[in-house]
């Protein structure tokens, strides 16, 4: 059974489908990548898998539930948790207080009990800021503990919204784009970091266009474009897929020199060619 | 009765259109700004005040009417670019709260001035052209109005022309909507905020001269046009022309009818509970950018 | 409270009780305690507006409406109708909740200018009723108010008004600083760091944000209740859009996002006024430059900027005053 369902979800910005009629599962336990060229409107997905923005048309099922048009913190309070392509990071408090935030479902108080400070409170408190120091150092970020958040690097800011999404103890969590802007051996280490969510039993779906990073951990490929699904399936079949290499090269596939200045185009093309053999070869069709 | 409604209710509108012209001046003032640099620049009304105390002062002094407005008006854009020069330009990158209190803070300092240049007492302005009314459907209306009407509507002509067809109009746009791009190609982002002070604060002193003649001009009349200039803006959404027009219209007859039909007492009242409203149901007021930030 | 004695928390409160119990020794007129009395109430209402403002980041350019609904409320009930004061407190206090949270939620779903003209404009129409109804308030002329009495122990010395008002501002500033080091505290910084990453932790932004407004309308009314039976006397001056600019400047003055840094703000802008008074006719310039010159030169407010200046770089651990470096 799926743990999460989309039926014809569509979303439409003035005129702009960004998303449309879309039919989408996600398996627990598996790695889900989505991928797409930039618009293919990835992250207005996520943004409706996590009551950010409403569907224009569809459903959500999560869990045999029915989330459409529920509030973000409802779909949070569900167990789906995320990270953001454009960091929302809370620049006015620490970091060790950015991931106490993420804590928040789990630790939630009377208004009572937080103005006089009921010494049950102070306890939870911390046990919070212990639990919150675990998982900054289970993303890596021991060195941050005690930092504002306004003085870490950029990469440090990425596996902090990581660390906080943790700290809601989802059963889904959605990363998107969390390689942008690391230099490669911070992506390297995304892979690690990725392996070990699914060792949690946390489903993972990664929204990239670092290709050597979804090849090498999903589990799963959703390839949209235009909105539209354009295929899906198991990592090796979508990389071979004509269609999909169309859509990131446009009509010159085959020419080296278009594909070398494409940009992120680029990485696609050479981890299409370069990698083979990656995810199993559970074909579940590539639709439309 | 119903042969008393229709001449009362023109009375009523002929003054709302009165007062509302005069609020879409201050409010179009509140928009340029805010285009140019995201700021609301609570000194609007100060504008006003000055341009208003000036003219009367001059005209006491004996200089002609012609000639004591442009003066007036050149003080006012005077003291609009000091504004910016010194107050707004310095706290660049503050938050909107504290560049708030900057510029209230310089409408206390203005209005305290004001009372050192000038005096607390109420002055009158002599109208344009005469006291003598005219009757329009069973209702008057004096002269002064037609120069308000007159100059109200060449401004929001000559400003739709200025923004929608000159290219330095278009620049001052492009500020607002990307300082950055702006920026590189090529538009002095300082100038534009700079002239975008020099026109807001023209604008209001063009509408305290327009009104004085109207209602008594002090060293305070500034707080509560300001105010209504910035509910005006408010309600037609900020940034927006048309909007500013309408909000000022909208909000001048709402008073002028409440003050008919309800209460004069809370004429202003019913004004506010009418902004409020629209914005419980149009959070970026009526003719405002939709739409909230993206992640 | 097994809390470590060195955290700012607990070190902010016991200077501030030493301040307020060690003050009274240069107090040496009637005057100076009720400048001193003044202080105090608007550092509660400072307090209370400084969650709202600093820590969940929505302005409200209203807050002396609350403030007078506080002091009309309780100066009305007792005054007019003879109920006893503290009873009439509370009923204004309770009175005031309510509004708050029926208008809070549209209000606050506004956000940055609008949300600033929506509660200026709710200010404003709250003393249009205060200033026309005079048959209840005594218009613009005012109103008498009978003093504070509990049972029959009345409250009339200025140096028992001023232990009174000192521990109701330890309270307050207690209450605060155990709300921000909360959960519900943590929401509303979140919050306004960001507020689509707050949403999708769990947390009810507008829930919150209500919260956080009806809190600090309820510390304007108290300290608006107390003012009106202290100093027997209230005009709808103290109603005025001006007069929530004011507060809103004590707290932003101080430093927006820090508690003690409200309570200094209150105590500078209620004092300096005092002062300028000797300027006469520049008073009013003078004050309005002096707040264009903090702000442009301090915009974070005093208390952060001057912490930045004498805090050394090394800073232990979590002990890091929680949202003390300001909003953006
Ligand atoms: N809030 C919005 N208002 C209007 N249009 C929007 C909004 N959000 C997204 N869009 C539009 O929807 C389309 C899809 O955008 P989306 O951000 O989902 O793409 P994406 O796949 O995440 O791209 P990228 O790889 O660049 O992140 C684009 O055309 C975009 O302009
Ligand atoms: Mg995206």
């Amino acid at each position: 059974m799926s743990l999460l369902r989309v039926e014809n979800l569509s979303k439409e910005f003035g005129g702009v489908h960004a998303v449309e009629g879309l039919n989408y599962e996600i398996q627990p336990g598996a790695v889900h990548s989505i991928i797409g060229p930039n618009g293919a409107g990835k992250t207005t997905l996520l943004n409706m898998l996590t009551g950010v923005y409403i569907p224009s048309d569809g459903r959500i099922i999560f869990e045999e539930h029915d989330l459409t048009g529920l509030a973000p913190f409802e779909y949070a309070a569900h167990g789906i948790a995320r990270t953001f392509q454009n960091l929302q990071v809370f620049f006015n408090m620490s970091a060790l207080e950015n991931v106490m935030v993420g804590r928040y479902l789990h630790e939630r108080c009377g208004l009572a009990s937080a103005l006089l400070r009921f010494p049950r409170l102070a306890r939870a408190e911390r046990a919070c800021r212990d639990e919150a120091a675990e998982l900054m150092r289970y993303v890596g970020l021991q060195d941050y503990l005690s930092t504002a958040s306004t003085a870490m690097p950029y990469g440090a800011l990425k596996r902090l919204e990581i660390a906080r999404a943790l700290a809601t103890q989802p059963r889904l969590i959605l990363l998107d784009e969390p390689a942008a802007g690391l230099n490669p051996t911070e992506a390297l280490d995304l892979d690690v970091l990725i392996g070990r969510l699914t060792e949690r039993g946390i489903t993972v779906v990664l929204v990239e266009h670092n290709m050597r990073l979804v090849m090498g951990v999903s589990d799963h490929i959703l390839v949209l474009d235009y909105g539209r699904k354009l295929a899906e399936g198991a990592a090796a079949a979508v990389r071979n897929d004509p269609r999909v290499i169309e859509a990131y090269l446009g009509s010159s596939v085959a020419s080296d020199g278009a594909a070398a200045s494409a940009g992120s185009a680029a990485s696609a093309a050479s981890a299409a060619s370069a990698a083979s053999g990656g995810g199993q070869a559970d074909l579940r069709g590539t639709s439309h | 009765m119903s042969a008393q409604f229709m001449p009362q209710f023109m009375q009523y509108l002929l003054s709302g259109l009165t007062v509302g012209a005069i609020y879409a001046l201050v409010a179009l003032g509140f928009s340029i700004i805010f285009n140019a640099s995201h700021v609301i620049n609570f000194a609007q009304g100060e504008f006003v005040m000055i341009g208003g105390m000036a003219t009367v002062s001059l005209s006491a002094a004996e200089v002609p009417l012609g000639l004591a407005i442009p003066l007036a008006v050149a003080a006012v854009v005077l003291v609009g670019l000091a504004l910016e020069k010194f107050a707004v330009e310095p706290a660049r990158g503050a938050s909107v709260i504290t560049l708030i209190i900057i510029t209230i803070g310089a409408s206390i300092f203005l209005r305290g001035l004001a009372t050192l240049v000038w005096d607390k007492q109420l002055h009158v302005l002599k109208a344009f052209s005469g006291d003598a009314p005219i009757a329009v459907a069973g209702a008057t209306l004096l002269p002064q109005s037609l120069w308000v009407f007159g100059i109200t509507l060449a401004i929001v002509l000559a400003l739709s022309w200025f923004f929608g067809r000159t290219l330095l109009g278009k620049a001052m746009l492009a500020t607002s909507h990307n300082r950055l791009a702006a920026q590189l190609v090529g538009i002095n982002v300082r100038h534009v905020l700079l002239l975008s002070y020099g026109m807001s604060a023209a604008l209001g002193a063009i509408a305290g001269i327009l009104i004085a003649p109207i209602s008594f001009t002090t060293y305070d009349v500034g707080v509560m046009l300001g105010l209504k200039g910035f509910a005006a803006a408010i309600l037609g959404g900020l940034g927006s022309g048309v909007g500013a027009v309408v909000g000022g219209i909208v909000l001048g007859v709402a008073e002028s009818m409440s003050a008919g039909y309800v209460s004069s007492a809370y004429k202003d009242a019913i004004a506010l509970v009418i902004t409020l409203a629209v914005l419980f149901f149009m959070p970026s007021g009526l003719f405002g950018k939709r739409g909230g930030e993206r992640v | 409270m097994r809390q470590n004695f060195a955290s700012p928390r607990v070190g902010g409160m016991v200077a501030l009780a030493l301040v307020i119990a060690l003050l009274p020794v240069g107090l040496s007129n009637n005057y100076f305690y009720d400048v001193a009395i003044l202080v105090g109430l608007n550092a509660i209402v400072c307090v209370g507006l400084n969650l709202l403002i600093g820590y969940a980041g929505q302005i409200s350019l209203g807050h002396a409406g609350f403030y007078g609904l506080g002091a009309y409320g309780s100066a009305i009930l007792s005054s007019r109708y003879g109920w006893p004061p503290l009873l009439s407190m509370l009923s204004a206090t309770l009175v005031v909740a309510a509004l708050a949270f029926v208008v809070g939620r549209p209000i606050l779903r506004l956000k940055g200018h609008y949300l600033a003209m929506a509660t200026l404009g709710l200010g404003v129409i709250i003393f249009m009723v205060i200033a026309t109804e005079d048959k209840l308030t005594g218009g613009p002329d005012g109103m008498s108010v009978v003093a504070f009495k509990i049972g029959s122990f009345a409250l009339r010395e200025a140096q028992l008004w001023y232990w009174v008002v000192g521990a109701l501002l330890l309270a307050a500033v207690w209450l605060a600083l155990n709300l921000i080091d909360s959960p519900a505290g943590r929401a509303l910084r979140a919050l306004h760091g960001s507020e689509v990453g707050a949403e999708v932790l769990g947390i009810d932004a507008a829930r919150h944000k209500l919260m956080v407004f009806v809190i600090s309308a309820v510390f304007a009314s108290v300290a608006g209740s107390l003012n009106a039976h202290f100093s027997g006397f209230i005009t709808p001056s103290k109603v005025t859009f001006l007069h929530s600019i004011e507060l809103v400047t004590m707290v932003v003055f101080g430093g927006m996002a820090s508690t003690f840094g409200a309570v200094v703000g209150a105590a500078a802008l209620t004092v300096l006024p005092q002062f300028l008074t000797v300027l006469k006719d520049y008073e009013m310039m003078v004050f309005g430059a002096l707040m264009m010159g903090t702000m442009i030169f301090m915009p974070r407010g005093v208390v952060p900027s001057l912490a930045r200046l004498f805090a050394p770089r090394r800073r232990p651990e979590g002990e890091r005053k929680p949202g003390s470096e300001g909003a953006a």
